[in-house]
């Protein structure tokens, strides 16, 4: 869907939540499998200035300090470049205050040479309290301030966003009526958008009039222990076991603790989640793409039945777990494809309990947690416990909280003996030396 | 769903209504349950600014993701009202008896509006007009805010003079105003009309007057949008869906893929490769193409071999999506119609009743399905040029959104093999061209059983697809294969295999007409279903045991 490798550009006053914006994109559009990476230009100027005194380095008149900012803009563009064209990105975030009509003409220019697409993110706020939290959030902690106290920086961030106002050049709508862009207003309060062009761009507008700073928590945990789940077998549809309906009554105990206000529960449509979501006695709603991943021929079988049955499957699946689809089944990739719309559902919405499965959990936890295709398949998800997710500064605090009900082990660590990640056919020499590493790293029944 | 159950049988008739639409959860789609509040969606903008068009799309759009919406025009209530038109003069701001008859139309429909939210069970009401005055719009907020609706606003503003010219031509020449239907005259006096309603026009003031309420400004057919205020889900998906829509002329085909060999069996679902015939329709598909000089064609497939065997003919790139597989039939996969009907009776019958809400035991229903096409019709309406190679049942459901089919009639929409359907979006509506390319195939079509299915008999809707009625086992089915993905070792024989030789030739009847009576079958208990017993029928068992018998006689 994405031909043309496409740059994105953030503008907008400091502490407008530009860098908020660019990672959270750059997270989600990664998970969803287009290769993203940002580039904040803050960092450059970093590296190359070393030590951070004062505000005064940003003022207009500030000759030097204007030249390294230069040359920092442009040392960005040239890694940019370096990404798109030679390393395979798709698309590149641009992380700055690009605040006058000059620096994006600069961009434009850049992005035309090389055949990218421009999309220009702006964030205008005028809200005096949304950016003083801004300004705590995530400023104070900042490498500039690391030495001074919270009112100093306080001030001397003020002073600095002062010294852009006065040459900041807002997307105009006659003057840049041909670029493309969505004007963010007030955190989300009101959108402009201007000439979408493609998929990528419709999808990416999408995503940001769904994201909101509103404190909130997510919570994910996995259906109670199943039937199943105690046999050693992988997917089905079986119910609980004892275990598992006592880890719901937990469940219930630990939510009204929590004491959540308006929490949802959503539930897939397979026997064991629901019957965990029966136990809390609360309205839920059933999704089936939160249904757990297809195994395919290999659906309701241990593992052990699995190597014996189709041994070559299963060495292949340990080669490249995320991309590995069982035959007649599905891959880790696919599932991801699938829980899109939950992920952007899950943006909406506040207070959540996801109550799901162990592959569709690893998929939303990588989401939020910005694991990559590699670690995904291998995040610990063990059942019995929950994870709140936080959302915090640039990032995601997590806290589990472990029900104290006994459950079997049905974790598999990636396999010790190195054919992972190789292009190269299986040698039958190390073919059974995998199989008796991964034998014996299975869970204890 | 464990939320508090409802009384249906409440005294109140509208209530009733109420409950048996909207709170039977269990029927209503995703998109629906989400929709909490009735919500009344307000075009706003100058005659010949697309509000028509874009209310029509929307409401064809909602309807089809689950959500019931109407259209309440009001041009329509003032033809009712003013019987002839005979000039813009009556459009004249101070043309007083008029505004006078204008007001009571606006009137009268909002009561409409009123009807159908609160007792007709609609989600949401599109109130399409000009609404271009404050007053109006200070009408209607108080309107919404008596009766606890969500009001939305969606404005059209437009001053590229070609493309308002090109929209009186298409749509208003035809109009029921100007049955004389003289271009001249009518392109001459709409102008005027416009003018009339431009010396009181208020556009919505997004930094004073209307900062506060919910829109999306539409500016110049999609170049830019200002969206203001988004309060839920739909509001979210409606301005999404706005976004995505553009009125430059394309087409869309869709069409099968060819005739496959489980077709030729009787089967549904699986995973088969074409037949001889159906390589011939690739053939013929490619040809045609060739002939209609498509340019920029986008090739689309789903991920069963036999459409991308079906595009593999054309020569061109395709593109495969998964979402565009054929309808999960879970534990009737790969099963003729007769054998469904032997294993499991009482689904059989079940889907007879309500083939768009039904859901096979570990498979989907039709309705399942519309969920699954969503981004495939989104990203329909962003292309330009597409030929969708696909499945029976998908390509209803496809159809069913273009041609505004209600779940009523999706699922019995007829989509032989070997025809391309062109479909071409004119006025407020879509051109059907259906091109046969001549090749024979089997007939897979199943009409709608004849003969009166008690309505309110107890459908026992699944809303999980884990309680099959007519097995206590889980049932293990085999899935879809998943193309890219060769098999390495041999998979589980499928039941093709098993079948005896005098079973294949019954086979090949396709069921057209009516299902047969399930009266012969009755006799038999299948509750307690073996999964052997399922496959072969009761007449075969007999048949082993006395022939049996008969050789331990002989010997």
């Amino acid at each position: 869907m994405t031909n043309c490798p496409t740059l994105i550009v953030t503008v907008g006053l400091p502490a407008r939540g530009k860098t908020y914006i660019s990672k959270k994109l750059t997270r989600y559009l990664n998970w969803i499998g287009v290769p993203t990476k940002e580039f904040n230009v803050g960092q450059y100027r970093r590296e190359c200035l070393k030590i951070y005194k004062s505000f005064e380095f940003f003022r207009p008149d500030n000759e030097e300090g204007l030249k390294i900012r230069r040359q920092c803009a442009t040392s960005a563009l040239n890694d940019v470049l370096q990404y798109l064209s030679v390393e395979g990105g798709q698309v590149a975030v641009f992380d700055a205050t690009n605040t006058t009509r000059e620096r994006r003409g600069t961009i434009i220019r850049f992005a035309e040479q090389n055949g990218f697409r421009v999309f220009f993110v702006e964030s205008v706020c005028e809200d005096p309290e949304v950016i003083a939290q801004n300004i705590v959030q995530v400023k104070l902690g900042s490498p500039d301030y690391i030495h001074c106290d919270s009112d100093e920086a306080i001030k001397d961030f003020m002073k600095r966003i002062k010294c852009y106002e006065s040459s900041y050049q807002p997307l105009d709508e006659v003057l840049d009526r041909d670029l493309s862009y969505i004007k963010i207003m007030d955190v989300g309060r009101r959108y402009l958008v201007n000439r979408v062009v493609d998929h990528i761009q419709s999808r990416i507008v999408y995503y940001l009039m769904n994201i909101h700073i509103s404190p909130r928590s997510i919570y994910l945990c996995r259906h109670g222990e199943s039937d199943l789940n105690i046999k050693g077998r992988i997917g089905g549809d079986s119910g609980l076991s004892a275990r598992g309906q006592e880890f719901a009554t937990r469940l219930r105990n630990f939510l009204q603790e929590q004491n959540i206000k308006d929490l949802k529960v959503w539930t897939s449509q397979m026997k064991r989640t629901i019957q965990t979501a029966e136990i809390l006695g609360v309205p839920y709603e059933q999704w089936k793409s939160l249904n757990e991943i297809d195994a395919g021929v290999c659906e309701e079988m241990m593992y052990e039945e699995i190597q014996t049955h189709y041994p070559l499957e299963f060495a292949l699946r340990d080669q490249d777990k995320y991309r590995y689809r069982y035959p007649k089944g599905e891959s880790y990739e696919d599932l991801v494809q699938r829980l899109e719309p939950v992920i952007m559902e899950l943006e909406r919405q506040e207070n959540v309990l996801v109550i799901c499965h162990q592959a569709v959990m690893r998929c939303l936890l990588a989401y939020f947690l910005d694991k990559t295709a590699d670690e995904l398949p291998y995040l610990k998800c063990p059942l019995h416990t929950v994870l709140k997710l936080t959302p915090v500064a640039y990032g995601c605090k997590v806290e589990s909280f472990c029900l104290s009900v006994d459950a079997v082990n049905t974790h598999r660590d990636r396999p010790e003996v190195g054919i992972i990640g190789s292009t190269q056919p299986i040698d039958l020499t190390t073919f059974q030396a995998v199989i008796h590493n991964s034998v014996r790293s299975l869970p204890h029944k | 769903m464990s939320s508090t159950e409802r009384d249906s049988s409440s005294a109140n008739s509208t209530e009733a209504k109420k409950t048996d639409l909207r709170v039977n959860e269990k029927k209503c789609s995703w998109a629906s349950y989400m929709t909490n509040s009735p919500t009344m969606i307000v075009m706003i903008g100058l005659p010949a600014r697309g509000k028509t068009y874009m209310s029509k799309k929307l409401t064809r759009y909602l309807n089809w993701i689950g959500v019931p919406t109407k259209v309440f025009n009001l041009g329509v209530y003032r033809r009712e009202a003013v019987r002839a038109y005979k000039s813009y003069d009556f459009f004249r701001h101070d043309n007083e008896e008029a505004m006078k008859i204008r007001k009571r139309c606006a009137l009268v429909a909002l009561q409409d509006v009123k009807a159908y939210l609160t007792e007709e069970g609609g989600q949401i009401a599109v109130f399409d007009a000009t609404n271009t005055t404050r007053e109006r719009r200070d009408l209607i907020q108080a309107f919404v805010k008596e009766n606890s609706f969500k009001v939305f606003f969606v404005e059209s503003v437009c001053d590229d003079p070609e493309v308002i010219a090109a929209n009186i031509l298409e749509v208003k020449v035809s109009s029921p105003d100007y049955p004389e239907r003289h271009r001249e005259r009518v392109m001459d006096d709409f102008l005027k009309r416009i003018e009339c309603y431009k010396v009181t026009y208020q556009p919505l003031d997004p930094d004073d007057y209307d900062k506060d309420l919910s829109f999306i400004k539409v500016m110049n057919v999609g170049q830019r949008f200002l969206v203001n205020r988004v309060q839920d889900y739909i509001q979210s998906k409606i301005v999404y869906y706005l976004m995505n829509i553009h009125v430059d002329s394309h087409s869309i085909y869709l069409c099968r893929h060819g005739e496959s060999k489980h077709n030729v069996e009787g089967r549904i679902g699986g995973d088969s490769e074409l037949s001889p015939r159906g390589k011939q329709f690739a053939h013929a598909l490619r040809n045609f193409i060739d002939e209609h000089k498509l340019s920029d064609l986008k090739v689309w497939t789903s991920q069963l071999r036999r459409t991308i065997q079906t595009a593999e003919e054309l020569g061109v790139p395709y593109e495969q999506w998964k979402i565009l597989n054929e309808i999960d039939a879970g534990v009737c996969e790969e099963m003729t119609y007769d054998m469904i009907q032997e294993a499991f009776p009482e689904e059989f019958a079940l889907r007879d009743q309500d083939k768009y809400h039904y859901r096979y035991p570990g498979g989907e229903s039709y309705q399942d399905l519309v969920q699954r096409l969503e981004p495939v019709i989104m990203e329909l309406e962003r292309q330009g040029n597409v030929l969708v190679i696909c499945h029976q049942a998908v390509m209803r459901c496809l159809l069913a959104y273009f041609l505004d089919k209600g779940a009523e009639d999706l699922p019995y929409m007829k989509c032989p093999l070997h025809t391309v359907l062109k479909l071409t979006p004119v006025a407020y509506g879509c051109k059907v061209e259906m091109f046969y390319l001549n090749v024979e195939a089997v007939n897979t079509h199943r009409d709608r059983p004849l003969g009166k299915i008690p309505k309110d008999s107890a459908l026992i809707h699944r809303r999980n697809s884990y309680t099959p009625l007519s097995s206590h086992d889980q049932v293990k089915r085999p899935r879809l294969y998943s193309a890219g993905n060769q098999p390495w070792l041999p998979l589980a024989p499928t039941p093709s295999a098993l079948m005896p030789e005098e079973r294949q030739s019954q086979v090949s009847e396709i069921v057209t007409g009516s299902p047969k009576s399930l009266t012969s079958y009755r006799n038999w208990s299948h509750h307690s279903c073996n999964r052997v017993f399922g496959i072969f029928s009761p007449h075969f068992w007999i048949l082993l045991i006395i022939w049996c018998l008969c050789c331990n006689r002989r010997t």
